[in-house]
């Protein structure tokens, strides 16, 4: 592999890749609700498009690889709401440990 | 919420799979999903409502808004002036709620045919047109598209000609794009709404033309 | 107007992309003054900077691998990575 000089993995124009696979998916509730948190908390001014892409990119390829678009999303929305004061990591968890205990599915919990 | 009782072997009314959705088992990124708009809307950040009415309104957006202006501006030459000076303030005049977004309309003529693309992450006209294809955010499609675009247009179905240059579109900031293709010769007597029906979303990303509505 | 792309690798988030830095377009269009995302991206108090649409030619950016050396991409590029060329 040639030596790292500053390309970073999200900055793909010109990479070699394979075909590209048009499979096309609607998007589930739970995806629309992670859209809609992106934008409604840009609205508020706790974060901005450019916030939402800097934690993508410093997620890593391997996220971008392994996890599901708004998978990554949410994650980059949460790490932003955290370092805006919205919310600390010690809500979030204890939040995310309670939603946990709802139910099996996600419209048992949400 | 009740569960969905749709069959997963199905396809939805747009003709996609159904993706996994709420009797699925609960993943750790659905339950961060609930737990950051609870946290938010317990804060006083948004307020539910302003959840149910924002994904409302990105349901609402569809490449039919997109085909909407392309069919205006072939029929109307003052709005396709209009269009391409300054493309979001004819959407906005039409109509349509794009939001914040700066757009820009670029012409395909006989000697030049345009593509966009984001390479650096997924930047789309998504306030005109919805949110963008799978294909759109992959990385064969970001890497490939700028450094053999007629390779691509090809295995898409669409062929160039040598003498027609092709113009990538690469949005790499506060600008989205939306192509305006060149109106197909067979198409001149139709009205504005049938006219509309010819304008695919991949005629206005680039990677298709204009076709017949089947 | 000839304009390069410097030829820089910091590390963040910036947005221009490593295709095209270094090489040689000629400006397209001016688009106005938006929030700079070096400083946007870290939520610190953005600076306006000038934005400008860049065209670069294949054979500028591929050289001899350009699929057709004539074909052209724009881009947006920040008026702070841009030099007179």
């Amino acid at each position: 592999m040639a030596e790292f000089f500053g390309k970073r993995w999200h900055d793909m124009g010109g990479d070699p890749a394979g075909d590209i696979n048009h499979d096309q998916h609607d998007f589930a509730l739970w995806e629309k609700r992670v859209d809609a948190l992106m934008v409604l908390a840009s609205s508020a001014g706790l974060m901005n498009t450019d916030s939402l892409r800097r934690v993508l990119e410093d997620m890593g390829e391997e996220a971008y690889e392994t996890m599901t678009y708004y998978e990554r999303w949410i994650a980059s929305v949460s790490q932003n709401m955290v370092e805006a004061g919205a919310f600390s990591t010690a809500e979030l968890a204890e939040k995310m440990a309670q939603v946990k205990t709802r139910g099996a599915t996600y419209g048992d919990a949400t | 919420m009740p569960h969905d009782n749709h069959d997963h072997g199905a396809l939805s009314p747009s003709g996609h799979p159904y993706r996994k959705d709420d009797d699925n088992e609960l993943n750790y990124w659905q339950i961060m999903e609930i737990a950051v708009r609870e946290l938010l809307i317990e804060k006083g950040h948004i307020t539910a409502a302003q959840v149910h009415n924002q994904i409302n309104a990105m349901d609402a957006r569809s490449p039919a808004n997109g085909a909407k202006v392309v069919a205006h501006a072939w029929s109307d030459p003052e709005f396709k002036s209009a269009l391409l000076a300054d493309a979001g303030q004819a959407s906005r005049d039409m109509g349509f709620d794009i939001g914040p977004m700066h757009l820009i309309a670029i012409e395909n003529t006989e000697s030049v045919h345009n593509i966009v693309v984001c390479t650096l992450c997924s930047c789309y006209p998504r306030n005109l047109l919805g949110l963008p294809p799978d294909w759109y955010k992959s990385r064969a499609y970001r890497s490939r598209i700028v450094i053999e675009p007629r390779k691509v247009l090809s295995e898409f179905g669409v062929e160039i000609p040598q003498d027609v240059q092709i113009r990538v579109h690469d949005s790499t900031a506060d600008m989205r794009y939306i192509i305006l293709p060149a109106q197909p010769a067979q198409t001149m007597s139709l009205s504005e709404d049938e006219l509309a029906y010819w304008v695919t979303r991949d005629s206005m990303i680039g990677v298709g033309l204009p076709q017949a509505p089947k | 107007m000839k304009v390069r792309v410097h030829n820089h690798w910091p590390p963040g988030h910036i947005r221009t992309p490593s295709y095209l830095r270094g090489k040689i377009g000629e400006i397209e269009r001016e688009i106005g003054l938006f929030n700079n995302p070096e400083q946007n991206a870290y939520r610190l108090l953005p600076q306006k900077r000038h934005l400008v649409r860049v065209r670069f030619t294949m054979e500028e950016i591929w050289g001899d691998a350009a699929e057709t050396p004539d074909d052209v991409i724009e881009a947006e590029i920040y008026a702070h990575w841009l030099e007179p060329a």
